[in-house]
């Protein structure tokens, strides 16, 4: 028999922002864009700006974004999406606009396109998900995967002889003097979702001081492909990524 | 009547993009056509409209996208190794179906090539260029008072059927100074529902994209492309044609090839030669009809083309013709430009091969 609640005896805690649509998102379990996803809506909705922000949606795992935010979106070619982004803001500045790639898409093919639009102090939102891998292509190795991780075309570990090192794009875009506000979150615990909460959101308001690029690198998991449990990933990312990939404020002249 | 000016190609180019209310521009420089981009500097901010010099055409096409997914009239210009970088883009506004303008002012190549006029980017322009099915409405000018005009009519094609446009001019023109008078623009009436200016709560979210994952979906898509470039074929064909009435051979040529041929014809017809001349003004949608009437004609005994590369648009000559009559060619690459009486003597031997006599 099926329990029936009674709404009346219990307090609402949690509500699903209706700046998310209601649709079930192609993530695997455990993936943490679902949840940076729902911060971000929550963010638009707690700021009114739904009718005036627009998104850019990547090539990567978050490519069908617009079918899960509730706010116009453009898909962008891969590793232009700040490319898009300037068009899209330059034509409107007075409106919202961020973009949401992945490390392939911002720190790989799309250098250029993230560099100069963060060098040119273009007023958007750049939210960076860093996960170390390539997802959608299966884990393959990332311009972000650490020394001797393992991907499906490093699988002895990355080597920094044959591979290269890791880049870490916070720290070189905080060195911009277009940007405004840099910070490397995490989603991997409660506290670190609420902090990045707080990040975009600084983010978001960042834009309407007109002063340059907002840009928040969220570390985030991808068990999937780093072939572990939701659990095990999210554990991997303090005791290992971290360490690549320290926290904090790079850069905050925002005055928020 | 309007007042006569005096331009480079460039300018009028720019000018004209301006008058038919193009609100965006984004470009990266590159010779022969930097001085669109020197004229847009200055006088789209006086107009309030946007201007951005990007860091490269990779992200000039994107800027591009972007603006007019949000509902704008939007121009880039560049010069061939530029459109190549730009093809990846153009392939994604071809399939997000954006209407935008992009200017190639043609040089040679291939690769860095050099920077003095060629049209040897028919192929790229009018073949497709980037990745799948997809064509573009192609604009050839040959004179600078048709590139003016020209622009204002990319612009309202590029938005009547929701597709890229592209001029494709060359190096000579765009440097040549010529008078030229910019007629009234009247703006149509856009629709522009379709674009992301932000979610209002009338309607559901507006998204632009080219990804249509699943097949059975991807296949609609390019069957409505399809139909759309079927449209575009049955309405918008433009082509000039002079002296064909009495005409027993007909030169066929574009853009600046078209100016040289049209004295070449002079002379041949001072010769004695019956010489007619089909200048192509869209090389896509391609006046394919105009030359299969021509040649079921008994009069005209064949056709000749002349261009600044290796014998490009000549295959769309001989889908026209489709065998009737003998297809005749003569080019220059590199960047070299033949003169009308070098034309000539390339003629004469063809006329003389058709049994065509003075």
């Amino acid at each position: 028999m099926k329990t029936q609640i009674d709404p009346n005896k219990y307090e609402k805690v949690f509500e699903k922002t209706d700046g998310l649509k209601n649709v079930k998102t192609h993530y695997c379990p455990g993936c943490g864009h679902g949840v940076v996803h729902r911060i971000t809506m929550e963010i638009v909705k707690e700021l009114d700006i739904q009718h005036k922000t627009i998104g850019i949606a990547p090539v990567g795992c978050s490519v069908f974004a617009y079918y899960y935010m509730n706010v116009d979106m453009q898909q962008a070619a891969h590793g232009r999406a700040c490319a898009v982004a300037t068009g899209i803001k330059r034509m409107l500045p007075d409106h919202y606009v961020f973009t949401y790639q992945g490390d392939g898409d911002l720190a790989a093919i799309g250098t250029a396109e993230t560099i100069h639009a963060c060098s040119r102090g273009e007023n958007i939102t750049i939210i960076f998900i860093n996960n170390a891998i390539y997802g959608m292509t299966g884990g393959q190795m990332a311009p972000t995967t650490i020394l001797g991780q393992k991907s499906s075309t490093s699988p002895e570990g990355r080597n920094p002889q044959r591979d290269g090192m890791p880049i870490n794009m916070s720290e070189i875009v905080a060195l911009l003097p277009g940007t405004v506000y840099v910070e490397r979150v995490a989603v991997n615990k409660p506290g670190r979702v609420r902090k990045a909460k707080k990040a975009i959101l600084k983010g978001f308001k960042a834009q309407a001081l007109k002063k340059g690029t907002s840009f928040i690198e969220v570390v985030s998991n991808c068990n999937t492909n780093w072939k572990m449990t939701p659990v095990e990933a999210n554990k991997w990312i303090d005791d290992v990524l971290l360490k690549q990939y320290p926290l904090g404020v790079f850069k905050d002249e925002t005055g928020l | 009547m309007g007042e006569k000016l005096l331009m480079k190609g460039n300018y009028a180019l720019a000018e004209a993009a301006i008058r038919a209310g193009c609100e965006g521009y984004f470009a990266y420089p590159i010779t022969p056509q930097s001085e669109v981009g020197e004229y847009m500097s200055v006088h789209m901010p006086e107009n309030g409209r946007v201007f951005l010099q990007a860091e490269s055409e990779v992200a000039a096409i994107n800027m591009l996208y972007g603006a007019a997914g949000a509902g704008f009239k939007v121009m880039t210009s560049s010069s061939s190794p530029g459109i190549s970088l730009m093809t990846e883009g153009i392939s994604y506004i071809a399939g997000a179906e954006l209407p935008c303008v992009i200017v190639n002012v043609n040089r040679g190549g291939p690769g860095l090539g050099t920077i003095q006029p060629s049209q040897g980017d028919y192929f790229q322009s009018t073949k497709g260029g980037g990745h799948g099915d997809y064509r573009l409405i192609v604009l050839a000018p040959s004179s600078v008072q048709e590139i003016a005009d020209l622009t204002y009519l990319a612009f309202d094609l590029a938005w009547k059927y929701r597709n890229p446009a592209l001029i494709l001019m060359d190096g000579a023109l765009g440097q040549m100074m010529e008078k030229v008078e910019f007629k009234p623009y009247n703006e149509p009436e856009r629709d522009i529902s379709w674009a992301t200016r932000g979610k209002t709560p009338d309607r559901d979210t507006n998204f632009i994209t080219s990804l249509w994952i699943k097949p059975e979906e991807m296949e609609q898509v390019n069957l409505r492309l399809q139909a759309k470039y079927k449209e575009i074929e049955k309405n918008e064909v433009r082509y000039d044609a002079y002296n064909i009435e009495d005409a027993e051979l007909i030169i066929v040529a574009f853009g600046l090839s078209a100016r040289i041929a049209s004295k070449s014809m002079n002379l041949l017809r001072e010769k004695g030669y019956k010489v007619g001349l089909i200048k192509p003004i869209t090389l896509w949608p391609y006046p394919y009809k105009i030359l299969e009437k021509l040649a079921n004609n008994e009069r005209v005994k064949g056709f000749f083309v002349t261009e600044l590369n290796s014998g490009q648009m000549v295959e769309d000559v001989k889908l026209g013709v489709n065998g009737r009559k003998p297809v005749g060619f003569y080019g220059r690459m590199g960047g070299m430009i033949y003169s009308p009486e070098e034309i000539v003597e390339n003629i004469i031997p063809f006329c003389e091969e058709i049994g065509l006599k003075a």
